[in-house]
């Protein structure tokens, strides 16, 4: 347990595999480095594995200040129980007052063993990280500058801030997808404080026997259009129009779950809560009621144009282009208006 | 070689089906105001414990930290296949959040005899996915999450399929080990009819109201009663309970209102079509 501190830096636990660093970390990187500066600390990433000076540099080129540097062959492939032990005595021994992780599943499987450890608080799966104040109702005391962690809750029905005030570190899972990525300056310099590493095979109780690796079967989350199609599409072969809309305009095709669910197009394709979060320049929805848990994972986008035969459908309080129509008829007029343009 | 499971069950309101009204002004959750079900993935971990009963036998018994109302779940994992239920009630335990969950949780574990724990992946009420590994944490023991296949049991060693988000792993640890187990693990099946009999005015003590004329003694006689613990009766630290066990409080409650923030109607016909699309290429948004 660590003491509330005010020095703390802000930390972001740094994924990689093989070597490569995920994307969310450096999402998060990002977010935390515009924290760190309303706090007036440093931002650092905690970097763990074999041969991953490259990763180090990339996070410093992202913005870290600092990066804690742990590397050992028995960190080359990711396991709980040594992941954590490292990563609990690299924040017993530096304090920072915030640590971040991507809501990935290797993240919400080392972040509540960490917070369980250093008897922290961890909020998951956060859309939004903020600095702010927090007053006790019963002591009237006021908490300055905590992390606001924001989150939706209840099946996305209500949005919940948590903070943590009275044991530190604050810590928080990201959901992949809704903080931007910064942008790279190959420039900028930090330091590199490396770790020293001791752990024997008892640190690792698993041992992992086969692996496989599934090519994800589209990138949601780089596509700048997105056409995305719902149970309104009524059968996998009329989910076609989706393809055909997502084909002519370079998108990629997405889905609600209601329609991966009735077999219309693989799981990867599904958007929302429990899907992907994406924040496209075009999102497309066909067929798509526009449920809180789908809007969940696509609010974010710049534009958003509905197709739905429903005027009442939930859709439409947030599209920017309301169409009222028939599927069937509005979606070969949008190819046939895109494919005769000048 | 017979097995010990130890499922982790919670009860939870149906999140599929409320709306923004059952929460109270504190931004905790009007349980009263919602059904309340087995969780979901709960009902997959349960599954999982009753089939390594029947092919290595050994025990099934689920525990819940909750409200008595919550000893509907028990009974129905007894119906289920369980062969114990316990009940972890105490008003000081109210306002938990995952890590003085967690806590609470291996106190009473801590009393059982176990080889393998059981949770399922995540509640639906919360969506975190921390009670598990937390749990595991507490006890010292190594976790497996999102488990979605038992591959072997041999001899004090198991090998799982686990979901690594980006395909699967398929690992090999000694017990005890907690499993945090996915939907796509199994069916969970329904009561059965015999056991349903057999357990239907199982209640725990709770339940049982001074003037409802039931003597609770005669229950426990007949193995009616479900096993109800406080946090004296597992030797739990009150520090580390409750609100004050938790790190975690909410700030502020919020319910979902989004609007775009200009919006067009678009006629359903080519013109209105056309139109859009050129205003799209226009500002860029289609190249
Ligand atoms: C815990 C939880 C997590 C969830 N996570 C997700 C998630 O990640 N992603 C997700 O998408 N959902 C998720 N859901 C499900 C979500 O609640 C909705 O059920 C789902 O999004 C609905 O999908 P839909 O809009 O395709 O189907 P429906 O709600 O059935 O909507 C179909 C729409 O199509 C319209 N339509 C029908 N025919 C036509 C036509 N010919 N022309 C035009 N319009 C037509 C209808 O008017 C209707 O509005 C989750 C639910 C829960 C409880
Ligand atoms: N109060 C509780 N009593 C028993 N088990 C619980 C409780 N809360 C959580 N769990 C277990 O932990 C899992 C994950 O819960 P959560 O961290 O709330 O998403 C659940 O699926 C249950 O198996």
């Amino acid at each position: 347990m660590i003491k509330v501190n005010r020095q703390g830096e802000v930390w972001v636990f740094a994924e990689q595999h093989d070597g490569k660093l995920e994307d969310i970390s450096i999402e998060i990187l990002g977010r935390a480095g515009e924290l760190a500066s309303k706090l007036g600390v440093k931002v650092a990433a905690a970097v763990l594995g074999e041969n991953v000076a490259e990763s180090a540099e990339k996070l410093i080129h992202f913005g870290a200040d600092n990066i804690y540097l742990a590397e050992h062959p028995l960190l080359g492939y990711y396991q709980t129980c040594s992941y954590a032990k490292i990563l609990c005595e690299m924040i017993n021994k530096y304090q920072p007052q915030i640590v971040l992780y991507g809501a990935s599943p290797v993240g919400r499987d080392l972040a509540p063993r960490v917070a369980s450890a250093a008897k922290a608080g961890l909020t998951a799966d956060c859309t939004d990280l903020q600095i702010g104040d927090h007053e006790d109702k019963k002591s009237g005391q006021i908490h300055k500058n905590l992390l606001l962690q924001i989150r939706p809750a209840f099946g996305g029905n209500i949005i919940a801030t948590i903070i943590n005030y009275d044991r530190w570190p604050q810590m928080a899972t990201v959901r992949e997808g809704v903080m931007p990525m910064p942008l790279p300056n190959v420039g900028r310099k930090g330091k590199i404080i490396r770790h020293p590493v001791h752990l024997t095979h008892s640190d690792l109780p698993l041992e992992i026997l086969r692996e496989h690796k599934r090519e994800k079967k589209v990138n949601l989350k780089t596509s700048r259009i997105i056409v995305a199609g719902g149970a309104g599409l009524g059968s996998r072969e009329n989910f076609r129009l989706v393809w055909d809309l997502a084909n002519c305009l370079g998108a990629a095709p997405g889905a609600t779950r209601a329609a991966v669910d009735l077999g219309f197009i693989d799981r990867d394709h599904q958007i929302g809560q429990t899907g992907t979060t994406v924040r496209p320049s075009l999102y497309v929805a066909v067929g798509i009621s526009g449920a809180i848990q789908h809007q969940a994972g696509m609010n974010a986008s710049q534009k958003i144009i509905a197709v739905n035969s429903d005027p009442t459908a939930p859709i439409f309080n947030i599209a920017h282009y309301k169409i009222v129509g028939d599927l069937n008829v509005v979606v070969p007029m949008m190819i046939k208006a895109i494919k005769e343009r000048a | 070689m017979a097995y010990n499971c130890v499922v982790l069950i919670k009860q939870v309101p149906d999140t599929k089906r409320i709306t923004g009204e059952a929460m109270n002004a504190d931004g905790t959750v009007n349980r009263a105001a919602l059904p309340a079900i087995f969780n979901p993935e709960d009902l997959n971990a349960l599954e999982l414990a009753i089939q390594i009963k029947e092919k290595f036998g050994g025990t099934v018994t689920a525990i819940t930290m909750g409200l008595p109302a919550a000893a509907k779940i028990l009974r129905e994992s007894l119906y289920r296949g369980a062969d114990d239920a316990i009940l972890l009630t105490d008003k000081r335990a109210a306002a938990s959040d995952t890590l003085a969950t967690s806590y609470i949780l291996s106190c009473a574990i801590k009393k059982l005899k176990y080889d393998i724990l059981l949770c399922g992946r995540q509640a639906i009420d919360g969506d975190t996915a921390q009670v598990g590994p937390q749990t595991a944490e507490k006890l010292g023991i190594p976790q497996i999450t999102y488990v979605e296949q038992l591959i072997e049991l041999n001899n004090q060693t198991i090998i799982v399929r686990r979901n690594t988000g980006a395909g699967w792993q398929e690992v090999k640890a000694q017990l005890p080990v907690l499993l945090t187990v996915m939907d796509d693990a199994n069916e969970p099946r329904v009561g059965n009819a015999k056991r349903l009999m057999k357990y239907k005015d199982v209640l725990a003590p709770a339940e049982i109201t001074p003037d409802s004329g039931i003597d609770i003694k005669e229950l426990e006689k007949k193995g009616l009663l479900i096993k109800q613990w406080s946090l004296d009766d597992i030797g739990a630290d009150l520090n580390w309970c409750g609100r004050d066990g938790s790190p975690t409080k909410v700030h502020r409650i919020q319910s979902v209102v989004l609007t775009a923030k200009e919006s067009k109607t678009v006629e359903p016909n080519q013109a209105g079509i056309t139109n859009m699309i050129h205003e799209l290429i226009i500002d860029k948004t289609i190249s």
